[in-house]
This record gives structure tokens, sequence and C-alpha cells, in this order.
């Protein structure tokens, strides 16, 4: 069998990560390689530098496509060579249809003048190919996201793709539309066409993989033939096998009464009415406790947060919260932060922060009623709550009047605490409240955290890396597709067992 | 008491970060100094001064609900009729119906009010963009109001009325007794009221601002630099004084202007020193942000509009009383100033930034140049083309700042 693809030693530096180190990865002709690898393991890198959105040049190593060398300059050279990536989101637009979108940039015009009938033509033809039955003028807005991405892919046909990278193609589907799709996979293989399939979820890799490629921490670890029979422990181990190298700061454990309750916790989509994407969550913290909330991308803990506080996501949501014991009303905002509950939003910059307010400014946002007197703020007294927290926290900056959006992410993350401490909440959900900061200013972070449960808050912690979970946590739930698929004492956890209770569902 | 002067280069970088402040206050003397010129001295006459802000009091009063409407990221197309029609609307009550005065203007302003709950509905509640929402409003208003006066001009008011907008207020003392002063710098009278606020008012300024000062010192907050501080008072309070001087030796204190230098203070202080001005411009600069921060969104926006129509009211009251009559016409193409002088002023589109003294000061500038230009004779065609490249040349000042501090 004939290589169509070698990537050798390719090397991707960002300031101050080294995102991918010395990766090499081949690929047979008429093959589907899976690549495997934990969030940020830089699956996605890799192939951003196959198919030149990183140019060649901004990164180190080479890479053969079809016989020679290769050098992308931009996304459209390597389109031009048959290689097309369909990515996690999708990039058609909703408001144009079908047909339109399978053509778009590649429209089939004579000087500039639409030809419909072979736009049209052509489509259905695409669609045939895909499985779909759909009319080409049906709006992409329209159609499901199952649909939505085999619409993408008839698209990618249209290009004479000869290789065809999909990042996680089912993340967002539902079990029956992501079998459609595995089998769509199969059925192109059969016509020639090479795949390489991003994924964590080891079923699906087994189903449709002929070899496997295991990136962790940038590297790639190891390469598996699936021919011949797959371990799912050795993938799990060689996913998640990194050093403990991170440290954790020292806690006591001294969990108390319940501060908060959760019981059969349903959550709808906002828009598409027909998708439940919470289901049926119970779950408690109690006092002085650290929980964490483990899961990959997708798997909606953030929708699980927000719907919980004060309904910020989500229709039709049913279930109950209890805090000490007393059924709350978080139905709004306020009422939740009154209720003593606060959220720590994953996207600090658009959900977290008034970028360009100062410090002072976002420290006292969700609680100006501690800073003011019938309305009316004491501007004193702000600058010296600002002032505290800036200390508490060790803030780094020249005063609280700066700017927040000219501070580092690790300093932005401890003004977005500030924030919420400042409103005195009897638990605080904190979602990857580590996510793109460094190593030093994460220990803070822990500190932090590791003195608020010495206060007696509950804490909930979501977090997509789980060295952090293991090494914070007092209990983890491990959560998949909307549901909790276990829960584990710390004693008991680790991170082949997380893994394999989301990749076995 | 040892002193934390700045270096240069900290000044430097100050007057770079405050840019827009100055650049502002400083194009405002010029304007003025430049038209005192070319009118040969007529502009600041006793008798313009007051012109000027009978002329533009209902600008400035609309520009301060237009600056927290774009504040909190939106924009409001339609004050110019809504202002015409509650103009309109007064008149009808005034002169066919024969209402009371004081029924008319309170019926007036909470229609106002009425006016803008229901264009504020759509924009809060149905997050339907408030450009569209205020548009149709625009229409919908100067409709109205040519429904109400059948197309005629309805008018002349009651002596009392016109108060509002041509009555100047009572000097504290008789005439006699400061006709010693008028004669002293050759005018025919001498309004102590007027002198006197002029210096209250300067001097609150700088108490306030020393005040200030000193708070931020406590908190070792490097504020303005001591010289900059001092500059900057100095030409306020040297303008306010000279104002006030000019007022008092022509016929004293506009009603108007008290009516307008009371709503400045009130927004002044609202937008600057209260929770719910604080909500507003966390609101413009973030809304996702503020919604998550436990901040009621939709009802800030709602209320802005709330707000807006209210002062729309009032300046169609004020312009109602200065014209005397009411007609079809009235607050034509107006919103297109107002929103103009706020963003003169250094509001941003985007919302979350914007300060009432900047929509102010941007609606003296406007202000200034249709009064300096009309002087001059200079034809309505070129003065809009000249507003129109001030309005152009304000904001990419504006945008060239910003890409060099970022």
């Amino acid at each position: 069998m004939t290589t169509l693809l070698e990537m050798r030693e390719i090397t991707k530096e960002f300031p101050g990560v080294k995102a991918l180190d010395r990766v090499s990865l081949s690929v047979a002709q008429g093959e589907i390689h899976a690549i495997c690898g934990e969030n940020g393991a830089g699956k996605s890198t890799l192939m951003k530098v196959l198919s030149g959105i990183y140019p060649a040049g901004s990164y180190d190593g080479e890479i053969y496509y079809d016989g020679a060398l290769a050098q992308f300059k931009t996304l459209s050279d390597s389109e031009d060579r048959g290689i097309v990536i369909i990515h996690q989101e999708l990039a058609l637009v909703p408001q144009l249809s079908i047909a339109e979108n399978i053509f778009l940039g590649n429209e089939r015009a004579k000087a500039g003048v639409m030809q419909w009938q072979e736009t049209y033509g052509r489509t259905e033809a695409l669609l045939a190919k895909v499985g779909l039955r759909d009319n080409p003028g049906t709006l992409v807005d329209s159609i499901g996201v199952g649909k939505q991405q085999l619409v993408e892919i008839a698209k990618a046909l249209s290009k004479d793709v000869k290789l065809l990278i999909l990042d996680e193609p089912t993340a967002a589907l539902q079990e029956n539309d992501s079998r459609k799709l595995l089998d769509l996979m199969l059925g192109l293989k059969a016509q020639g066409v090479t795949c390489i399939i991003i994924s964590h979820k080891l079923n699906e890799v087994r189903y449709v993989a002929d070899t496997v490629t295991v990136i962790r921490d940038g590297m790639a670890v190891s390469r598996l033939d699936a021919r011949k029979g797959l371990e799912e422990d050795q993938i799990v181990r060689d996913m998640v096998g990194r050093d403990m190298s991170a440290r954790y700061p020292e806690r006591e454990r001294h969990a108390g009464d319940i501060v908060m309750q959760v019981d059969d916790w349903n959550v709808w989509h906002p828009d598409h009415a027909e998708r439940q994407v919470i289901h049926n969550i119970s779950m408690n913290v109690r006092a002085g406790e650290v929980v964490g909330i483990a899961g990959l991308m997708g798997s909606g803990r953030t929708e699980l947060a927000m719907s919980i506080f004060g309904k910020s996501w989500g229709r039709a949501i049913s279930g109950q919260v209890k805090l000490h014991g007393r059924p709350a009303d978080l139905s709004q905002v306020d009422r939740a932060i009154d209720a003593g509950l606060a959220y720590v939003t994953e996207d600090r910059k658009s959900l977290g922060l008034v970028l360009d307010e100062t410090i002072r400014f976002n420290t006292t946002l969700a609680h100006l009623e501690g800073v003011s007197t019938k309305g009316v703020l004491a501007e004193a007294r702000e600058t010296e709550v600002a002032e505290r927290y800036r200390q508490a926290l060790r803030t780094r900056t020249p005063s609280v009047m700066q700017q927040v959006g000219n501070l580092s992410g690790g300093n932005q993350q401890k003004v977005v605490l500030a924030k919420w401490l400042f409103t005195e909440p009897e638990v605080l959900i904190l979602d990857e409240p580590t996510r793109g900061i460094d190593v030093g200013a994460k220990y803070e972070i822990y500190s932090i955290i590791n003195d608020l449960s010495a206060q007696g808050k509950g804490v909930i912690m979501i977090s997509s890396e789980m060295p952090e979970l293991l090494g914070m946590c007092d209990r983890i739930y491990v959560m998949n597709e909307g549901a909790f698929v276990g829960e584990l004492p710390a004693a008991e956890a680790s991170q082949e067992r997380i893994m394999s209770l989301i990749v076995n569902e | 008491m040892p002193s934390s002067e700045p270096t240069e280069t900290g000044l430097k970088s100050y007057l770079k970060a405050h840019m827009r402040e100055y650049g502002l206050l400083f194009a405002l003397i010029a304007i003025m100094v430049f038209f005192q010129i070319v009118t040969g001295g007529t502009l600041m006459r006793p008798v313009n001064i007051t012109n000027l802000f009978l002329q533009n009091s209902f600008i400035i009063i609309m520009a301060l609900g237009m600056l927290i409407v774009i504040v909190s990221g939106n924009i409001d197309l339609s004050v110019g009729s809504v202002m015409g029609f509650i103009g309109a609307f007064s008149a009808v009550m005034i002169v066919e119906w024969n209402m009371p005065i004081a029924v008319t203007i309170p019926v007036a302003l909470v229609m106002g009010g009425l006016i803008g709950a229901a264009q504020g509905y759509w924009v809060a509640y149905w997050k339907i963009p408030s450009f569209i929402v205020t548009l149709a409003g625009m229409l919908v208003f100067r409709g109205a109001s040519l429904w109400l006066l059948q197309g005629q001009s309805v008018g002349p008011f009651p002596g009392g009325f016109q108060l509002l907008s041509t009555g100047f207020v009572p000097d504290i003392l008789p005439r006699d007794a400061t006709s010693g002063i008028a004669a002293a710098l050759g005018s025919r009278n001498f309004n102590v009221l007027a002198m006197g606020v002029g210096v209250a008012a300067a001097a609150t300024i700088v108490w306030l601002g020393l005040r200030d000062r000193a708070r931020n010192a406590a908190y070792g907050i490097v504020g303005e630099p001591v010289k900059f501080f001092w500059a900057r008072n100095a030409i306020v309070l040297g303008a306010l004084l000279f104002l006030a001087f000019k007022l008092a030796t022509f016929r004293g204190l506009p009603n108007v202007l008290v009516t307008m230098g009371v709503l400045i203070v009130i927004y002044s202080f609202v937008t600057q020193n209260t929770v719910i001005g604080r909500r507003i411009y966390a609101l413009g600069g973030n809304e996702k942000a503020a919604k998550l921060s436990g901040i009621k969104t939709e009802r800030l926006t709602f209320l802005a509009f709330v707000n807006m129509g209210v002062l729309a009211a009032l300046a169609g009251l004020i312009y109602a009383a200065r014209l005397n009559t009411a007609t079809p016409k009235a607050g034509f193409a107006l919103e297109l100033d107002v929103i103009a002088a706020v963003f003169i002023g250094g509001a941003s589109m985007s919302g979350g930034s914007g300060k009432i003294v900047g929509a102010v000061v941007g609606a003296f500038i406007m202000g200034v140049m249709n009064n300096g230009m009309s002087i001059m004779g200079i034809g309505i065609d070129y003065q809009q083309i000249i507003k129109g490249l001030v309005l152009l040349a304000a904001v990419i000042f504006d945008v060239y700042n910003k890409q060099k501090q970022g």
C-alpha cells in the first residue's frame, strides 16, 4: 500500500508553548486513519499545519503529500491538492441553501452569472453520494446538525477530495446520526478516498479506523494497527499517561454538610427544541468540598452550570436545586447570586469581564449594593474593596484603575474571581478556571480555591484537564453527552478510570 | 509633603491616554475663538451668548438621553419626530382643548415616556435592533404630528407657556440696586443672580475636583498631573465666569439654561456615581458579562428608552414654546444633530463608553458652528457639508487615538 501523506518531525511553537514536538504521521492511500488524544494534545494544531492554515515556514519539519514535498501557504493551496478539512464548528452559511453552500467559493457560473441548473443538478448527485435526499434549495438553517455535517462532506466531495479530514465529526451528533456518518466514511473509503478522523470516542475509532495515532502533549506517543484488534486500555493509557509534573497545593480535606443539592436536572437546547442537552443530572456539594466535573468538550458541562446559574442557558429547564436543604429560587441571575451562588465563566473575555473598564469596575460589578448607599456609589469604598481583593489574590497590576483588557490571562482570571468572591457566595462553580494561563498563575488559582474550601465554601470545578481535577478535587463526577456516567471519590479516581467511563458510555 | 510630580514621559503618556478629553475642550475653544474673530466679535456679544443657549437647549437636553441610549449599545433615530409630535400634542391640548399649562406639561412628559416605552419594549424584550425600531418610530411620529396638526401650524401659546423657553429668572436684587455696577461696566443692567450662580458653579467645580484628587491620592491612584488639573480648571473656570458675566450684562439667567444646567448635573451624577449608571456602562461594554453578573439588561435597555422619550418630550415643549407655535416640521432631522453631538463628544458606536460632559461639549461645538456660520452668512448648503466633515473628523480622531494606544 502506498503512502499518501507523510508528516515528518513537525514542530510548531506558539509564544511560550510547544504545541507540537517532532510529531510524525504517516497515512496510507485509501485507509481511515484515526488521531486520538485529549483536549489540547495538539491534534487540531497538527491538522492546521497540514491544511496550510499555519503556512509552510511557520513550523519545522516536512510534509510529503502524494509523493512530493508540500509547502502549503494557505488553506486553498491544500484544497487545490485535494485535502479538505471539516472542522468541529461547521463552516456553512445558515441563510444560504444547501446547493449554494456546497458551491460557495467554487460557484458554477459563466462570466459571473450563476448556472443554477448545473448547480442544483450537481448538488443532487453529490447529496445522493452522501445519502441525503433533501432538496438542494433547502436552507441549511432548517436542517439538523447531522445533515449539515453530511452537507459539509458533500461540499468536500465537490472539490474532488483525496484526503478528507474530519475533526471530531460526531461531537454534536446523536447516536444514529453518528452511525450514519461513520458508515458514509466506510463507503468513501471503498471509493478510494483517504480519511483522517480526529476523535476520542474509542467505539467509533474501533468501528472505522485502520490505523490509530495517539497524540499527547504535542507528541505522537504511539501508532497502532487497528486491523489487528485494538487494545482500548492501551489507547487510554497512551492518551492520558503523562507525568503528574504539575503540582497542587496541599489542602486539608474536611467535607461538612451538604450545601447544594441538585435533583433530576433536565435542560433542552434553546434553539433546537427537540434536542435534550442535559439528562436527569443529580449532584451535591458539601461545605468545604471541591467537586470536579470531568468530561470532554461538548459533553454539556458548561450548559449544566449555566442552566443552574439563573437559567442562563437552555429552555424547558426542570429539576430542583436545594441550598442548605431548602429549595432555592435560582430562576434569574440576580436571585442566584442572592441565594449564594457564583459562576466563574469558561470564557472570561466574552462572558466574564468588561475589558475596556478598570479592575475596580469589574471587581464590584456583581455586587454593587456592597459599595453603594441608596443607589449612590461610594467611590472610596469601591476602591477599598478592589484594593483588598487585589492584595488577597495577588493580582499583579500597578493600580486597580488599570483596564482589565491590559492584564495577562492569569491576572484577568483573578479579577473575575475577585468579582465573585465579593458576592460572598456559598457555592462557587468554576468553569475551566485555569484555561489559557501559565503554570505559576495556575498554582496561585489552586491556592485560592483551597482557601475557599478552607472557609467552608462548596466548590464545583469543571475542567478538561484531568490531572487538575485529580490533584484538586475530593470527588469527581464524570459527564458524557449531557449525563453523569460515573462518580468517583478522589481516592479511587485515576485518569484511566475517568477516560474509560467516558469512552465506554 | 513630598510631591509625586510625574516625569516628563508620565505627562506625555497621560496626555496620550486622555487626548480625547483635552482635544474636545481645545476644539470647542478653538472654534469659539475662530468664530469670534471672523464674525468681528458678534459671537460673544451678550445677546448672542444668550441666544446660543436658547437655540441649543433642546439639542443638549436630548443629547443627555441619547448618550445613555448610545452607551447602552443602542441608538434612537426617532427623537426628532417624537419631539415634534409632543410639541404638536401640547399645542393641541393648550390651544384647541384649552387645557391649563400645569396639566399639559406633565401629560406631555408622560406621553413622551410612553412613546419611549413603546419603542424600548421591542428593543429590550424582543431584541429587535434599535436602529429599525426607532426608524419606524421616526416615520410613525412624523406622520402622527402631521395628522394631529392637520398639516397646519397651531399657536400661539399663552404667555405663561412661552416662559418655559424664553423667560428669564428674576434677579435677586432690584434693578436700582445694581444700576451702579451696570453703569460702571457700561452695560444697561447687571444681573447679580447670573453672576452669583456662575461664581458658585465655578467654586463647586474646583472643590469637587480637589476632593476627588485627595481621595485618589489616599489610595495611591495616579490621577491627572497637577499642572493639567489646574490648567484645565483655569480654562473651565475662565469660560464659566466669562459666560456668567456676559449673561449678567444682558437679561440674566434664561429659564431654559437653569433647566438644562440642573439636568446636566443630574445626568452626570447618575451616569458616573450611581449603581444604575454603572450598570448601563456594563451593559454597553459587555452585555453577556453584565447579564451573568446579575444585571437585568433588558429592563435597563427599556428604561434608557423611556428616559429618552421623556427628554424628547421636554425638548418638544421647549421648542414649541420658543417658536410660540407647533409646526408639522418641528424637529425634522434633529435626531441627526443630537446623535452627532454625542459621537463628537466621544461616545463609542459599540456602546460602553462616553460621558455626559462630552455630549454637552459636542452639542456646543455643533451649536457654535451653526450659530457662527449663520452670522457669517454661510449658506445652509456649506453649513451641512462642514458639519458633516467635523463629525467624520471627530470620529476618525477617536479611532486613530485608539489604534495608537492599542
